[in-house]
Order: C-alpha cells, then sequence, then structure tokens
C-alpha cells in the first residue's frame, strides 16, 4: 500500500465494450426506475411511505456506471441511487420493503426509505450525513487490494458531497494509497437549495481530482453509452494499480431534494423544463424508436408491463407483515449486553401492565 | 510472564494479534518508520511491513473512514488516534458510521474497528493532550468503550477487543503508560469485557474508579486503611459494557459509594454509576453517593495538578461517605 513513485505507465483504456446487444435490458431498468420514482412519490403523498427521495434525471448515470461493473465490485451508495440497485440485481419488493419498513426489510426498518442495503449486491449500507461513504469505499479498496482480490469500489455522491470533510479526506488516502477507487460524482446541480456554482468556485468537479494526484473526466450524464466508458477506463486503470478516477457524471435534478423538500422557493421552473428536454429515459427512447429497435405500440407495452411489476410489488410490500416491536433491541452489537436485555425485559414488562407501545 | 510498561503491553498485545491473524493492521499518523508518538506500535512496520503499519495521512476522519471500509470487506483494522484530544475530526465516522453499520444494515455489515487512543491528564499537555472524554462514546448506542488500568489488563483487553465483533474504543491512560510496570502473560490472552476487577476488599466503602484514576485510589484506600476505614476498590475495566452486578454487590455490602474519574463531572460516566446506584441500590445506601472528579472546566495546563482528582481528594470524600450517619 506504500506510494507509488515511479512515473506512472500509461493508463490502459478499456476498449469500447459497451453492450449494445442489451441495449434494450438497459432501457427498461432505466423505465423502472423512472416508474418508481412517479408511484413512490404518490404513495408518500399518500401517506403509504413515510418519505422519499427521488433520482429521475439521474438515471443513464447510474444504469451506465451499474453496467461498466463487475458483480464483485464493492458498491458505497449514497440514498438516490435507486437505479443503481436495479441494475445489480435487486428486486422492485426489496426497495418497497425497506420503504414500508416491513418485516421482509433486509435492514430491518432501522432507516428512512432510500437507506437500502443489500449485501449480497455488494450494495453497503448508506447514512444520511454527507460524504462519509467516500473515505470507507477505499478503506474497503485498500482491504481487497490487500487480499489480492481484483475488484474495485465505487463511491457516489452529489455535487454538494464534494465540500464535505471525507471527500477532502478520502480522495487524498485514494492517491496515496493508489486504491482501487472510483469516486463518481453525480453532479445533479443542486445540494437541496444550494447550486452548484455556490458550492464551489472551480469551474468543474472532477478538476479537484487533480489535487489529489489523479486523473479527474467530466461525462454527460445523459449520455449511457459516455458514462459507461468512462467507468469502464476508470476501472480497468484501478484494476491495473494506477489509482483512483473521480468522475464527474453531469445531470440534472429533475424533482425535490426529497418529498420533504419545494423546489419552488428556490429555483425557476424554466431551468427544470430546460434540463428535461435531456431526459435520460427519453433520449434512450427516442433512440431506439429512430433505430426501428423498439415501435410506439411495443414501447407502450414496456411501459405498461413495468408499471403493473411495480403496482404488484407495492401490494405485496404492503401485505407483508409487520416487524417484530422487540427487533430494534438487536444489532446494536453482535449480542445484546446485559443493559440492553434488561430494556427489553422492561419494555416487554411495560407493555404487560398496560403501557401503550404504538 | 514478562515485567512491562503499560505502553510496552499494548504493543505486545499489538504484536501478537498481528502475528496470529494476517487480517489485522494497524493504521495512524506516525505508527509507521516513527513506532508511534508514545512508542506503543515500535517496530511493528518492521516486523509486519509498511502494508500492515500504515503511516496514514494527517486525518483522523480519513482514519476512521478507511479503517472502516477494511471493516466492513473483512479486515481487522487497529486505528491509532495520536491523542483523544484529536479524534473529534472522526467523531461523525465514529458515532454516525462505525457505530451504527451492524444496526442500520439490519446485521448485514458487522463493522469492527478497534479505535485506541492515549486519554488523559497528567503529562502537562494542556487543553489538548489531557481530555477524558469516554462518556461521549460511552454514551453513544453500538460502541463498546474499554480502560485499562495496568499492563496485564491493557495486553489481554486489546487482545479481546480485537477479537471481538462490535467496534471498540480503547482508551489508554497515558500518564501511566511508563510509570506503571507489572507482570504480563506472555503469548494471546484475553480478559473477559464486561468484567469488573476487586482490587481491593473492603467493607466500610466501595469506591469505583477505571484507567489512571486506579492509582490514586489505591493510594486512598490504603490511606484510609491506616485511619482504621476499609475501603473496597472496584477497577470497572469497561464502561460499555458495565459490570453492573460487581457494582451494585460491592455497594450493597458497603453501604456507601465513591465514584472517581478525572473526566469533567456534568453528564460524566460517573453521573450513570450514581444514577444506577440510585436506581438500584437505594435501599442499601446509607449515605449520600460522592463523585471526585475533573471540573468542569477545561483541563489548565499550569494548574492540571490542581484539576485531578488525587489520593488526599479521594480519601476526604471516601471518608465523609463512610462517616456518615
Amino acid at each position: 500500500m506504500a506510494k507509488a513513485t515511479a512515473p506512472k505507465a500509461v493508463d490502459p483504456v478499456a476498449t469500447d465494450d459497451f453492450p449494445e446487444d442489451r441495449l434494450l435490458e438497459i432501457y427498461r431498468t432505466e423505465v423502472l426506475a423512472r416508474l418508481m420514482d412517479d408511484r413512490c412519490i404518490t404513495l408518500q403523498r399518500q401517506g403509504r411511505i413515510g418519505f422519499y427521495v427521488p433520482h429521475s434525471g439521474q438515471e443513464a448515470a447510474q444504469v451506465g456506471c451499474g453496467y461498466a461493473l463487475d458483480p464483485g465490485d464493492w458498491l458505497f451508495p449514497a440514498y438516490r441511487e435507486l437505479a443503481l440497485a436495479l441494475v445489480r440485481g435487486v428486486p422492485v419488493k426489496s426497495l418497497l420493503d425497506q420503504f414500508m419498513g416491513n418485516s421482509a426489510d433486509l435492514t430491518k426498518g432501522r432507516q428512512m426509505p432510500n437507506h437500502y442495503s443489500f449485501r449480497d449486491q455488494h450494495f453497503v449500507s448508506p447514512s444520511s450525513p454527507i460524504g462519509t461513504q467516500i473515505t470507507q469505499a477505499v478503506g474497503a479498496a485498500m482491504a481487497a487490494r490487500r487480499r489480492h482480490e481484483p475488484i474495485v469500489t465505487v463511491a457516489f455522491f452529489g455535487d454538494g458531497a464534494t465540500s464535505s470533510n471525507d471527500f477532502h479526506a478520502g480522495l487524498n488516502f485514494a492517491g496515496v494509497y493508489d486504491a482501487p477507487t472510483i469516486f463518481f460524482c453525480q453532479n445533479n446541480e443542486w445540494a437541496i437549495s444550494l447550486p452548484r456554482q455556490q458550492q464551489t468556485r472551480t469551474a468543474t468537479l472532477a478538476e479537484k481530482a487533480a489535487a489529489y494526484g489523479f486523473p479527474g473526466v467530466v461525462v454527460d450524464g445523459n449520455d449511457v453509452r459516455a458514462v459507461f466508458r468512462a467507468v469502464r477506463t476508470a476501472r480497468a486503470r484501478a484494476i491495473a494499480g494506477h489509482g483512483p478516477t473521480l468522475i464527474e457524471a453531469q445531470v440534472y435534478r429533475f424533482g425535490p431534494h426529497s418529498t420533504s423538500d419545494d423546489p419552488h422557493r428556490y429555483r425557476p421552473e424554466d431551468a427544470v423544463r430546460k434540463a428535461r428536454e435531456q431526459d435520460p429515459v427519453l433520449l434512450l427512447q427516442a433512440e431506439l424508436i429512430r433505430r426501428g429497435i423498439l415501435t410506439d405500440a411495443s414501447n407502450a407495452k414496456i411501459w405498461e408491463e413495468l408499471k403493473a411489476e411495480v403496482g404488484h410489488a407495492i401490494e405485496a410490500a404492503e401485505t407483508t407483515p409487520h416487524l417484530d416491536p422487540l427487533s430494534f433491541f438487536d444489532d446494536v452489537f453482535a449480542q445484546r449486553t446485559p443493559a440492553l436485555e434488561e430494556q427489553r425485559a422492561s419494555f416487554e414488562q411495560s407493555a404487560r401492565e398496560g403501557v401503550q407501545h404504538p | 510472564m514478562t515485567e512491562l510498561t503499560l505502553v510496552q503491553a499494548v504493543n505486545r498485545g499489538l504484536q501478537q494479534a498481528m502475528r496470529s491473524d494476517p487480517d489485522v493492521l494497524v493504521l495512524g499518523e506516525d505508527v509507521g518508520l516513527n513506532g508511534g508518538v508514545f512508542r506503543a506500535t515500535e517496530g511493528l512496520q518492521k516486523e509486519f511491513g509498511a502494508d500492515r503499519v500504515i503511516d496514514t495521512p494527517l486525518s483522523e476522519t480519513g482514519i476512521i473512514g478507511t479503517a472502516i471500509g477494511m471493516a466492513l470487506y473483512g479486515l481487522k483494522p487497529v486505528a491509532e488516534i495520536q491523542f483523544l484530544d484529536f479524534i473529534y475530526p472522526a467523531f461523525d465516522q465514529i458515532v454516525s458510521e462505525l457505530a451504527k453499520f451492524r444496526y442500520r444494515s439490519g446485521g448485514q455489515y458487522p463493522c469492527h474497528v478497534v479505535v485506541r487512543a492515549p486519554y488523559g491528564a497528567g503529562v502537562r499537555g494542556g487543553l489538548y493532550h489531557s481530555q477524558s472524554t469516554e462518556a461521549y462514546f460511552a454514551h453513544t448506542a453500538g460502541l463498546k468503550v474499554v480502560i485499562p488500568s495496568n499492563p496485564a489488563d491493557a495486553k489481554g483487553l486489546l487482545l479481546t477487543a480485537i477479537h471481538d465483533e462490535d467496534p471498540v474504543i480503547f482508551l489508554e491512560p497515558k500518564r501511566i503508560y511508563r510509570s506503571v510496570t507489572g507482570e504480563v502473560p506472555d503469548g494471546d490472552y484475553r480478559v473477559p469485557f464486561g468484567k469488573a476487577t476487586v482490587l481491593l476488599e473492603g467493607s466500610d466503602v466501595s469506591l469505583f474508579a477505571y484507567g489512571a484514576m486506579i492509582h490514586p485510589t489505591m493510594e486512598a484506600a490504603q490511606s484510609l486503611g491506616a485511619e482504621g476505614i476499609s475501603a473496597e476498590v472496584i477497577d470497572l475495566r469497561t464502561l460499555v459494557p458495565l459490570d453492573e452486578k460487581a457494582v451494585l454487590a460491592s455497594v450493597e455490602k458497603t453501604g456507601r459509594a465513591v465514584v472517581v474519574h478525572e473526566a469533567a463531572r456534568f453528564c460524566g460516566f460517573g453521573a450513570e454509576l450514581s444514577a444506577i446506584l440510585a436506581e438500584k441500590a437505594f435501599y442499601s445506601l446509607q449515605a449520600p453517593i460522592a463523585r471526585v472528579t475533573g471540573y468542569d472546566t477545561p483541563v489548565p495546563y499550569a494548574l492540571e495538578n490542581s484539576y485531578l482528582p488525587n489520593a488526599s481528594r479521594i480519601a476526604h470524600a471516601a471518608r465523609a461517605a463512610a462517616r456518615a450517619e
């Protein structure tokens, strides 16, 4: 893990291996992600889930990145990576289980919606504080290299996170140790209400990589192929031992920061309308229709099918049993401490004595 | 058995763990080539290499954040924070990430990192090399908090910490790194968590302490003995998990309790201990619980000996407790 002092070899350039034969599958994933946003915002408004973080506008960036990675690569997501989870094969029902905090939720109802985690998919548990996953991704990459396992770790974060402590610390550590990490920044132009221009004085976020001694690249996040190629190149570079890359995928957050946010307070609708002209899902849809891969009818069928799939999953998640109320005492430690045993017993006892535990 | 100082015992504990388990590694500022500013990691880089005893850039959040990533991947990192006073840039990583990973992932991602940090006053370190802020960590669900008071416990508790499944904040009393020596078992041996030790048996008053404060507390107990007051001294050793049984058993016997720590009084660990005694040993108590602690001030550089509890202050409080009618 010592710093490589020799001049860097010429970076390996990934061959252009974008899976054109899987374009329809890629499109379906983007559509499914978009439909999830639409339905989940409604579910939140109806009080059927407590909260939701939409990702609309970021589908191509996430799907392009996801397809460029290997199943063994470790993902350190933020809380806006739903399309990425779908690429990894996470079932829609599992996402909804987490949103509803039911007994099938793998995270046992511990966190707010969108903080899902899937160990089998190497989809690490995110938190709400911004940027903390960046240093963690670097540590996991160092560990993988120590075990001679040819994988990369990918830290996902937004433009706001580039101001965080852990962005600086993480990129600095990765540079020093040549960690096989990809820093995948989805610059969606808004950190809640703060526009990108007020987040930093630099012209791009990618150029910050120069301060840490490794490449930073800007890519059009609405172009699934461009994102795929950038991630493939960064991955090849990391696997070859040449260290990390910062990728800035430029996208636009079409919706609010979360269902608790009203973007009309701080941004003009015109800007959103303009950004929506480059809607990544519709761009890919137009291409597929133009090339005759889809017709209007077959396209409509895809949307209908996926909408039905989401509907069935919602129904299934809503009829999944509730969590055991006592389960919240678990997983603080590997085993409950005597103090936790006592508190758990007292919770049970008070319930028997008529105390209400809603 | 080998006669070692406390800091040497820490060193041997790390060495033992690294020899027996290739997943154990050490990272921190100046831990490699320099062997640590207190020499706790002396010789380890030479034996295990620079990729297992990793000198890091000067960033505590970087140290703990990367250690967390290593632990998630399955390694057993032991992170050194040079002084507990410098841990706060990593506070977010410790309380929001390390402490909560297992819980927030529903048990999918256990996150076992040992964070070692020298703590406490008595080395003329002023405001920023003297603090004793164990209560911050003990207050956070998901962290174990361990504070040895002697070389044998330092090694045995450290080996338990490294082989535990949960995050451990391991606070080392730097004031007695070298001034306290003792016989330490060779090889691998473990001191269990959640087991206090009775250092001195007594019947008139219970003195509870941990870490560096054990030594003035023992001194106080001896002088009380000369006055005919039989003091019992309990070394808590681990604050989380706490050996509540041992605490209650002692006070049920003596009826009088003095809690000693060098941390500030308000919301210090003594407040928790006092509350437990008030809740669960109320009918055994024959005198008000007394706390002998640091004051609610920062640790003053030139006057730190006035700030710190000493044998005289502890004996004074214990005498009052023992004689209260």
